[in-house]
């Protein structure tokens, strides 16, 4: 898929590289001249050691609690908060494929009404914070919410409590099908129609030849949709606590902030390593047992299913989707934001805001674009082991949920680098190691679809090596390195618990004013950073899709 | 490419401006176990009258004093503000505290200030709980008189608290110098067991769920409930103090230190002293409903007198084992539910 279009940033921009190898086709190699992979390895390895050094600090702090440390990860607590985590993401990860499926098809291969609109709309998710997600869900299914009030004339006393389980599931997994949504749709395109056809000509049902041909090949795609899934469950900060419910990011963040045991945060933080670890290693088993046979050469065009009487329990379906994901949200923000009434004890300064949250965007892109370049080249030009050991190792930013870097580079720059402690690069370099795999995976996706011989052509017409990569490479790769950049840009100005922890004495973003606002019990004041927020991102999402085309 | 770089420069010339500024004027860094709505009209008001630039770390006071620990010698700060005196203590024994000059220390009563001078309370809370009075009387409940009858039956999933916060975490440590460990810690767990419902750290969004009849009950401090009835005069919510000298009603200070690793000491008392000066004190009784400690400033009439929580069966200054109390509401599992 990506070799076709190499401006694409997504899905590739979030699969690991193992299943990005399976998506691409046509890799290029390029044998690379010895003295200049070299180079390209030394500054890798730059890269992989910067990106790791906060957890080699936070291993350390965990192990000097020694052996009532490890009495401590296998106490009774530690498991069930485990087990909390695992049962979320587990949960999550199935809700987002019964949705994510469901809704990929139909907007890529059924005649829905208006496909591409449902399709955009139902990825409008990805732009709203999940926390803003959830302080929406409580103000509007809390104990004393809209729809208790709505009800409360039919008789219902008390609706079945938000908080929980149940709230925490619901939430993550309405802002997580998305990422089910990109690859599955992604798989959908690329697959032979004809394969379909046969099946249907040899006598299946519509339904069993999506069961036995279609579902059969989606599953690298489907497996890569529910790690996602299941990493987002497992990292997500906010909406664990907001609704109370005794994850990992939560129990954290407790030790932490209301405590702020030092050692047992990070043991808990490592233990949450080593279960996503385990996660993701379980994934690439499950995604390799399978390959898929992909006929990209001479495919044609799908006829669109017609879906007949399904037609409006399906727009239903997508309507619903979208307004629970998307229109709840905006609503109850836009109330408070246009509440008049609302006053501020602080004078909010939303022009600073933005600024700093766009500068924040804007620096991490630009750090994780020069830093992915040298592991992006390796793994796109080079299959050598030290590449892809060093690529594997760069996405283990992909594991370590926000809180987790924060907290580990809070607690190597508070002793280490006391220059770098509460400055603006530190804020960088934190949301740039959580972000990085992004970076390359994209870079590397836009420099696998460009030939090298493009390149040799240019050095035979009498372009000297760098002229050349100046001239060819660069103005091809461009569009789909910025596109990268986007993502990173897109997700820096969401995050939310890294920045709380490492930015700048009085430096805010719209997601740390929206979250302090909440912390301090003016729910209302979170209306309009929260806004924004969505608006800016919605903006960087525009772009990338725009990109895309 | 050239589109971008122009972005870039853009953005950079917009957001320029804003981080310029610290390096102009003196500047004290604050670490604020205060809420920011509570402490930054204050502060900006002393940067107005003085000139000297505040720029503030706002967090809950036990994870700001343990930040304070973990920087160590490389401490940014100049001035601890926390909102009660156990965190004032743990910082003092660990000696990261300087003494204050007499000046200040004299315009507090002795009860409200280190004995070696080290942190000095600015105001008075005391804790309370508040009550939806619709949801009492429907339910047909008493209003408790102690803070030990909350683990009975009849209250059972009715009560909120906010064990994460610093004034709940004092209060703990109030009732294992009152009442001994054991009973503190059968409290805790007893308390967990009859569904007491936790709102984390936030003592407003505790006290907004009772008004909305989430819960029935809350424990928590004098005057969320004042500040949030300045917004919304006809919230559904009550107080009372428990019997005098319960368990349950300490009258704890919220309070400053200047830390030893300040390079600008002389600025940071300044600061203190501004805070214990007659226009702040108002200000705390006026505008954050707290009780003033400086002789001469006059209570805001609509809190409960002082004097109906009864003499303080503990010592202020004895509050400083923080570490045992998060220990011991850790393992009741509070922080948990």
């Amino acid at each position: 898929m990506t070799s076709h279009t190499p401006a694409t940033p997504n899905p590739a921009v979030i699969i690991p590289p193992n299943n990005q190898r399976r998506f691409s086709i046509l890799r290029q190699q390029h044998p690379t001249t010895a003295p200049r992979y070299r180079v390209l390895v030394a500054l890798g390895t730059l890269v992989v050691a910067a990106a790791l050094l906060p957890m080699v600090y936070l291993v350390i702090r965990g192990a000097g609690a020694g052996v009532d440390g490890l009495a401590y990860v296998f106490s009774e607590r530690t498991v069930g908060i485990a087990l909390n985590s695992l049962w979320l993401a587990l949960g999550v990860a199935g809700a987002s494929l019964a949705l994510g499926v469901p809704f990929a098809y139909l907007t890529t291969r059924t005649d829905l009404p208006g496909r591409r609109i449902w399709l955009v709309a139902g990825l409008l998710g990805m732009v709203i914070p999940s926390y803003l997600g959830a302080i929406a869900f409580i103000e509007a299914f809390g104990p004393v919410g809209a729809a208790q009030k709505l009800l409360e004339p039919f008789g219902v006393a008390r609706l079945p409590s938000v908080y929980g389980y149940f709230g925490a599931w619901m939430v993550i997994t309405l802002y997580t099908f998305p990422y089910v949504v990109l690859p599955v749709r992604a798989a959908l395109l690329s697959l032979d129609p004809a394969q379909d056809e046969a099946a249907r000509i040899l006598g299946l049902s519509r339904w069993k030849a999506f069961f036995r041909v279609t579902l059969p090949q989606l599953r690298p795609a489907l497996a890569a949709g529910a790690l996602l899934s299941m990493l987002y469950a497992l990292s997500d900060f906010g909406v664990v606590i907001l609704m109370r419910y005794n994850a990992f990011t939560r129990a954290i963040y407790t030790a932490y902030n209301s405590t702020f045991d030092r050692e047992r945060a990070a043991l808990l933080a490592i233990t949450l390593v080593l279960l996503t670890s385990v996660l993701v290693i379980i994934e690439r088993k499950a995604a390799k047992t399978r390959g898929r046979s992909v006929h990209a050469g001479s495919r044609r065009k799908f006829t669109p299913v017609p879906l007949g009487r399904w037609k409006w329990p399906a727009l239903m379906f997508c309507a619903v989707l979208v307004f629970v994901s998307a229109g709840i949200p905006l609503m109850v923000l836009g109330g408070w934001a246009l509440n008049p009434n609302v006053t501020s004890p602080v004078p909010l300064r939303l022009d600073v805001l933005t600024g700093q949250t766009l500068l924040v965007g804007v620096l991490t892109a630009i750090a994780v674009g020069i830093a992915a370049l040298p592991l992006a080249i390796l793994g796109a030009r080079s299959k050598s082991r030290a590449g892809r050991w060093l690529i594997g190792a760069a996405y283990l930013g992909n594991v370590l949920p926000g809180l987790v870097i924060g907290l580990s580079m809070v607690y190597f720059a508070a002793n280490y680098a006391p220059s770098l402690y509460q400055t603006l690069p530190l804020l960088i370099y934190g949301c740039g190691v959580r972000f990085l795999p992004f970076g390359i995976s994209s870079t590397q996706a836009a420099l696998s679809g460009i030939s090298p011989r493009l390149e040799e052509a240019a050095r035979t017409l009498g372009d000297n090596g760098i002229k050349a990569i100046w001239h060819v490479t660069v103005p091809l790769a461009w569009a789909g390195v910025l596109g990268g950049m986007a993502l990173v840009a897109l997700n820096a100005m969401k995050e939310l618990p890294t920045t709380l922890l490492l930015a700048p004495i009085g430096y805010r973003t719209l997601a740390t004013q929206a979250w302090t606002a909440y912390e301090s019990g003016s729910r209302a004041l979170i209306g309009a950073p929260g806004l924004l927020l969505m608006a800016i991102s919605a903006l960087t999402l525009a772009v990338l899709l725009w990109r895309e085309r | 490419m050239r589109k971008f770089v122009l972005v870039v420069a853009l953005l950079a010339l917009m957001v320029a401006p804003s981080m310029a500024q610290e390096a102009t004027a003196e500047t004290l860094t604050v670490y604020s176990g205060r809420n920011e709505n509570l402490i930054a009209p204050l502060l900006a008001q002393f940067t107005e009258e003085t000139g000297v630039q505040v720029q503030v770390v706002y967090g809950d006071t036990a994870a700001i004093a343990n930040q304070i620990l973990e920087e160590g010698a490389n401490s940014p700060a100049d001035v601890y503000i926390a909102q009660d005196a156990g965190a004032l203590g743990a910082l003092a024994k660990a000696g990261v505290l300087a003494a204050l000059p007499s000046d200040v220390i004299e315009r507090v009563p002795a009860e409200y200030v280190s004995p070696e001078g080290f942190w000095v309370g600015l105001s008075a809370r005391a804790r309370v709980f508040v009550y939806n009075p619709a949801q009492v009387e429907a339910l047909g409940l008493e209003l408790p008189t102690s803070i030990l009858d909350l683990t009975q039956p009849e209250y059972a999933g009715l009560v909120g608290w906010a064990p994460a916060n610093a004034s709940f975490q004092a209060n703990v440590t109030a009732m294992r110098l009152q009442l001994g460990e054991e009973a503190t810690a059968q409290w805790l767990a007893d308390m967990v067991a009859n569904g007491t419902v936790s709102y984390g750290s936030s003592n407003t969004n505790l006290n907004v769920a009772v008004a909305n009849g989430e819960v029935v009950f809350g424990l928590t401090n004098h005057y969320y409930m004042h500040n949030l009835k300045k917004e919304t005069p006809d919230l559904a919510l009550e107080q009372a103090a428990f019997a005098a000298g319960d368990a349950g009603a300490l009258v704890n200070i919220a309070g400053a230190g200047v830390l030893t690793t300040s390079d600008q000491p002389g600025l940071s008392q300044r600061l203190v002293l501004y805070l214990l000066g007659n226009s702040a004190q108002t200000y705390f009784t006026e505008n954050t409903s707290e009780y003033p400690l400086v002789a001469g400033i006059e209570t805001n009439p609509a809190l409960i007198p002082l004097t109906d929580f009864g003499l303080p069966a503990i010592n202020l200054s004895d509050l400083d084992d923080l570490a045992g109390t998060l220990t011991v509401i850790e393992t009741s599992g509070a922080l948990d539910e």
